[in-house]
């Protein structure tokens, strides 16, 4: 039961933790909000697996304060990620875009998943058929008795 | 036929296999980013050197000659390894720029005194805004530029005698030619 109610807690009451520092928000809240949708969305150099929005190491309080420097200067999202890239890379932006170098990263995993099941289908479709063979005509159940009944006594 | 045909999905699987494991048998270090600078123009930069009375270090300083601009500070611990390396190629008449990031200027003079300059010239990065320009990530960081003032090689982390050696060295003469 305590576990329950431990485990409710935390999963329900628990706030969001942001390595965002008061001091760091801008006044502007719709300037803020597209910052911290910037910032979720700008891998940490040092850190690799985290957003600059999550991590707290010293690069990534740079690289935010950068993001709402821009921001304040009037540039758009895109312009903030293609100064980012321009330094950092491809590698600084969590989600790699749709390019052709990108192709197999993104739909390599779903072309590969239909390939399968392309393969399972026809190799499937041709078990079946040999499930069920085609009857014997007249003719070869004829030709089947008279060889039967000819090696009959080297059965025994 | 068919026999041919039915041993194409293990075919495949195995060559998925080896292109998967490739990478990862292979010598690659996943910390150390390409930079994405490489082969570009250096960015411009305005620093004020060590001393007050010193002149600006600029990035227009860097045309004209290759050099080797060289990301420091007193607070980061490979960066007194290196030190000791980047005198030597200093002493062999090899220009270095030192930028110092997010230091003071005592703690970099202190620094200076007992392990030695390298330097040209130093210029103060304080607040690692041109480090953010060069997309610097982990100190030490070097840089060669060649005499038209483009990115030719990056290096993150502590320069080893063998790496001045095996790949500086012959680059800068290369660039110098």
């Amino acid at each position: 039961m305590i576990l329950i109610i431990i485990v409710y807690f935390l999963l329900v009451n628990s706030e969001p933790l942001f390595a965002v520092e008061p001091n760091e928000m801008l006044d502007d809240p719709i300037l803020e909000a597209s910052a911290r949708i910037i910032s979720a969305n700008v891998r940490c150099p040092v850190c690799q697996n985290q957003s600059i929005d999550d991590s707290d190491s010293e690069l990534a309080h740079d690289l935010r304060l950068l993001i709402r420097e821009r921001l304040m200067a009037g540039e758009s999202a895109e312009q903030v990620f293609e100064f980012l890239v321009d330094r950092y890379g491809q590698f600084i932006l969590l989600k790699p875009p749709k390019k052709v170098s990108t192709l197999l990263l993104w739909y390599g995993p779903a072309g590969l998943f239909s390939l399968g099941v392309v393969i399972l289908i026809f190799s499937f479709s041709r078990r079946q058929k040999s499930v069920a063979p085609v009857p014997l005509t007249a003719e070869e159940r004829i030709r089947l008795v008279a060889f039967l009944g000819k090696h009959e006594h080297t059965r025994r | 036929m068919y026999r041919f045909l039915s041993i194409i999905p293990l075919l495949g699987a195995i060559i998925l296999l080896f292109a998967l494991v490739w990478p990862i048998l292979e010598d690659h270090n996943p910390e150390e980013l390409p930079s994405a600078l490489l082969n570009k123009q250096v960015p411009v930069f305005d620093l004020p050197g060590l001393d007050p009375k010193a002149p600006r270090v600029r990035s227009a300083n860097l045309i004209g000659k290759p050099a080797i601009v060289n990301f420091f500070a007193s607070w980061c611990i490979p960066c007194r390894i290196e030190i000791t390396e980047l005198r030597t190629i200093a002493s062999d008449g090899i220009i270095i720029y030192g930028l110092a990031y997010k230091d003071d200027t005592e703690a970099i003079r202190r620094f200076l005194s007992s392990f030695g300059n390298p330097y040209k010239m130093v210029g103060l990065d304080r607040d690692g805004r041109i480090g953010l320009e060069f997309g610097v990530y982990g100190l030490p960081e070097t840089y060669i530029i060649d005499s038209k003032g483009f990115i030719r090689y990056r290096h993150v982390g502590a320069l080893t005698n063998e790496m001045i050696k095996n790949i500086l060295v012959p680059l800068l003469n290369k660039l110098g030619q």
